[in-house]
């Protein structure tokens, strides 16, 4: 089979329409006879509710409606979770809006109607709330002590634990030559796409259908939890996603908003449109990173890991969502990361506090555990006066010990085996592309009033299963043209050229034939979503599988229309061609026209039409090495980052130009996240980071241009394609790498990095604390 | 509150009038009165650039206007960039380079670098780094952007006809 497309940089096709300001988002979306949903949020971290009066806010012309959690009546169910659902967490789930007691500051209280905008965010300055405040928790230690229990009939704060035993770490601890404990800390920070959240519900009460645009990401899960909440038949919900501003993890959820909206367009009988703001978006979408961990590690003298002990505390939040455990479980399932350690425990703690609730930003968990462990290795390194690289190299599970099975790292799943890799390889490249060896000559330099400081990190990131299968349809029309189904959303990446890459070879026929069409229930009518770097690996291989039975099809039908054995037969370009012949025998222009005559080729099924579903419960796994070369000025805690690189294997690169976008993209993220980005809490649990002054992203002047280096070394053998996910290996190692390298470059002054971020205020009184504690 | 005010402005070339309350947004007017729904919203409070207009010539944030301090103005909107179903070279250049992935901050991106090349011609790096540091990008992290621009700037500035494409 001729391979033109897969692997060509071929520009994206979707750009068009929003290059020319034609994309269609949800605030785009405009029906005739819509409302508009503003939603009061509490203003208090933890405070009963005395009373709601809606009377004044009601009377205001143009406001047609106020609703609070009674009016939704026995209708009312808490937000399920969809994962990790660690036994305990079930007690902490969050009501579709607050009734008697608010738990966090933006938490859903009341629902309020109008012609516009403006009029439904006038009746919420004129809804009163009556507070009776309660003592609030922000801290997970704190929290652990039970003092105030953020949710009183369930007498605690730990809401699950969960542990991981593989090996036996105490006996390796007992024995060992070294042994080094650390507590570390990651900030709560979270996604922020620039399109905030927003949904248009549409009921149709003469058919009892009804049609959600803005549905982002999980939309047939979504579907069948918001049908049994509305009491429909699953089929009669069209769940739409519309083109979406960025998702980075915040789109996973399924939101009280999610059920709200809905419920409103069902009760009135009229569209209504919901649009959060910035301010919303930051209190109430949902927050993450916020773990930490401490973490104990055992060596011999020569530097053979031989164990990890680690304890991780989560702070989930007011409430446990649709995430459940899993931002913490996933910082605990890949901790040993590409590492040969035989012995690994952990015991993993979910922590309710009066905080928005947390849940999954990209790369969730992998981010903070391989700062924790990459942190760890250095600071091993220091004590065994090693070279920090040496160190990993002896350690990296080399290419014959693959497929490595580490153990079982995650509740209730398979053992997690590293599926595809060439460890060594992949880290000599980074070296030798960095030009590593001639750089680390400036480690810890003074040069100009600033210290020179030099990272590497080394990363796994595991993708594929997780949810168990995606969807495609292919089909061939008049033109010819060919239609692509996906049964995934898409959030920016490419997906539509992407999957047009893939059918084209698959099939046959010129990329210029193939539409994608994408996010909506009604297309393929079972799937799960673009999370996690699976998009490719899942609905890829789904798209792979069908264009290829369609090819199979097509030659079976040609075969039967000129008598000549089908496997003699071979479709590409869009032409028919005897084996090893270069004249085409027919092209697939005749094969419409002739199928579409008579039916009698292709018997009871006149559509040229595949779908295929690609299954998997098991997870493949990219890797890969960040680099960092950065300068810190001690008399202002401001890091500049000088040199930057990512090499990351994704096993088979579908579009290097999407592909590189992925990785400078995420690292700049990555880089923002531990450089600027903080949600910060107040007194009183106040969130104070609430606008995009106080919540600093990185802009074009604050990052460094990426070095992105792409390997196909090692493809995963659980696929056809052999894809392993590249959306999120840019954005792993950024913390790891960014605290290692300042951590080399202000080790003459004692500083060593536990936590993030890495934001001058805080690298300033880090390098005060140590300078105070020498003198 | 129901208090309406004339707003009579032009944009991409075509006259428009409409009564507006006096606290409706620049940006608000654009989308919902005129449904030229390209300009989009991505803070409302003037960081994120991704609501970006010229008014006049000038690059503005039309999510700190108001509708009525807009009147007699010359707008120019994404939806003017193109000229019929011609793309603009830095709109070219941003598909060239992939220098959007999610789209949603690209109109204020296209915006803020057209103000900026007519000013600027023949920027360097540096110049084109600082000139997009008020906009926002969650997907790209810039570097495509800085390209797309650099290489629209060496299109344009040999290609003097196209100014303010006309309808």
């Amino acid at each position: 089979m001729a391979q033109t497309y897969i692997g060509a940089s071929i520009k994206r096709r979707e750009d068009i329409r929003f290059i020319t300001g034609r994309g269609t988002y949800a605030d785009d979306i405009k029906l005739p006879g819509m409302l508009h949903a503003a939603i009061l949020r509490s203003a208090r971290a933890h405070a009963r509710i005395r009373s709601i009066d809606t009377t004044r806010a009601g009377a205001i012309p143009g406001v047609v409606w106020i609703f609070t959690l009674g009016d939704i009546g026995e209708m009312a169910v808490p937000v399920p979770m969809r994962m990790y659902k660690i036994a305990g967490l079930e007690r902490y789930l969050q009501p579709l809006l607050a009734q008697n007691e608010v738990r966090y500051v933006g938490e859903p209280i009341a629902v309020a109607i109008a012609e516009s905008r403006y009029l439904a965010e006038d009746a919420l300055d004129a809804i009163e709330v009556e507070y009776e405040d309660l003592p609030e928790i922000l801290d997970v230690t704190a929290a652990l002590r039970d003092d105030v229990l953020v949710h009183e009939r369930t007498g605690t704060n730990l809401a699950a634990v969960h542990e991981i035993h593989v090996g036996d770490a105490a006996a390796a601890f007992e024995k060992a030559d070294y042994t080094r404990r650390e507590m570390f800390r990651v900030h709560r920070h979270t996604g922020n796409p620039l399109e905030t959240r927003g949904l248009v519900a549409d009921f149709d009460a003469g058919k009892r259908q009804l049609t959600v645009y803005g549905m982002t990401k999980l939309l047939h899960y979504n579907r069948q939890v918001i049908a049994a909440f509305l009491k429909l038949p699953e089929h009669n919900l069209h769940f739409i996603e519309n083109d979406i501003g960025g998702g980075f993890g915040i789109r996973g959820e399924l939101y009280p908003e999610d059920f709200l909206i809905p419920f409103a367009s069902v009760r009135l009988g009229r569209p209504v449109k919901w649009i959060e703001d910035r301010r919303e978006h930051l209190m109430a979408a949902n927050h993450s990173r916020e773990v930490s961990c401490e973490l104990e590690i055992a060596a011999r003298r020569d530097g053979t890991l031989l164990a990890l002990r680690a304890k991780i505390y989560g702070n989930m939040g007011a409430y446990v969502r649709t995430h459940g455990g899993l931002v913490p479980c996933s910082t605990a399932a890949l901790l040993p990361g590409p590492y040969r350690i035989p012995n690994y425990e952990c015991k993993i703690h979910c922590v309710v506090t009066n905080k928005t609730g947390m849940g999954t930003y990209r790369a969730p968990g992998r981010y903070e555990s391989c700062f924790f462990r990459e942190r760890l290795l250095d600071m091993v390194a220091a004590d065994l006066d090693l070279d920090p690289v040496e160190l990993r190299r002896k350690n990296l599970i080399q290419p014959e010990e693959i497929p490595y099975e580490i153990g079982i790292t995650r509740p209730g799943t398979n053992p997690t085996v590293l599926d595809s890799a060439n460890f060594p390889s992949a880290l000599n490249r980074a070296l030798q592309e960095f030009d590593y060896s001639r750089i680390a000559a400036c480690q810890g330099r003074l040069e100009n009033g600033r210290y020179h400081g030099i990272g590497v990190a080394y990363f796994v990131k595991n993708t594929g299963g997780l949810e168990p299968y995606e969807g495609a349809k292919v089909v061939l029309g008049d033109g010819p043209s060919v239609a692509v189904y996906l049964s995934i959303n898409v959030l920016g990446q490419g997906h539509e050229t992407a999957m047009a890459q893939i059918c084209a070879d698959g099939l046959g026929v010129p990329l210029e034939w193939i539409s994608v069409f994408h996010g909506n229930t009604d297309l393929v009518p079972f799937g799960w979503g673009t999370f996690a770097s699976r998009g490719t690996v899942m609905c890829g291989n789904a798209v792979h599988l069908a264009a290829q039975r369609l090819r199979q099809k097509l030659l079976l039908i040609v075969g039967e229309q000129l008598s000549l054995d089908p496997a003699q037969l071979e479709l590409h370009d869009g032409n028919i061609h005897q084996k090893g012949s270069r004249d085409p025998v027919l092209d697939l222009k005749n094969v419409l026209a002739h199928v579409r005559e008579t039916v009698r080729v292709n018997p009871g099924e006149p559509a040229l039409e595949e779908t295929a579903y690609f299954n998997s419960n098991q997870l493949t796994h990219s890797y890969g090495v960040h680099l960092a070369h950065v300068a810190v000025d001690p008399e202002t805690g401001v890091v500049e980052i000088l040199r930057y690189m990512v090499v990351e294997d994704v096993g088979r690169c579908i579009n290097p130009l999407l592909v590189h976008g992925q990785a400078v993209g995420a690292a700049i993220q990555g880089i923002g996240g531990t450089l600027f980005e903080e949600l910060v809490y107040g007194e009183n649990g106040q969130l104070l980071s609430t606008t995009f002054r106080d919540y600093v992203l990185p802009s074009s002047t604050d990052v460094p241009p990426i070095e992105s280096v792409v390997l196909e070394e090692a493809p995963s053998p659980l696929n056809p394609l052999g894809v392993k996910g590249a959306g999120e290996g840019g954005i792993v190692g950024t913390g790891a790498v960014l605290a290692n390298a300042v951590s080399h470059a202000l080790s003459s002054l004692g500083v060593k990095v536990t936590e993030l971020p890495l934001s001058p205020d805080r690298l300033r009184a880090l390098i005060r604390n140590h300078t105070a504690r020498r003198a | 509150m129901s208090m309406k005010h004339s707003v009579r402005l032009a944009v991409n070339g075509a006259l428009y009038e409409r009564l507006v309350e006096a606290r409706m947004t620049l940006a608000d007017f654009l989308r919902n009165e005129l449904h030229l729904t390209g300009t989009h919203l991505g803070c409302e409070h003037g960081v994120c650039g991704a609501c970006t207009v010229l008014l006049n010539g000038n690059a503005v944030r039309s999510c700190l206007l108001l509708a009525v301090q807009a009147n007699g103005a010359e707008l120019l909107t994404v939806e003017g960039l193109t000229a019929g179903e011609q793309l603009h070279p830095l709109q070219r250049a941003f598909q060239d380079r992939h220098a959007l992935q999610c789209g949603f901050c690209t109109p204020g991106f296209l915006m803020t670098a057209f103000a900026f090349l007519k000013e600027t011609p023949r920027p360097t790096h540096a110049e084109v780094r600082e000139a997009i540091s008020g906009n926002i990008c969650r997907c790209t992290g810039y570097q495509p952007i800085v390209q797309a621009i650099l290489q629209a700037a060496g299109e344009t500035a040999t290609d003097k006809k196209r100014d303010i494409p006309k309808r």
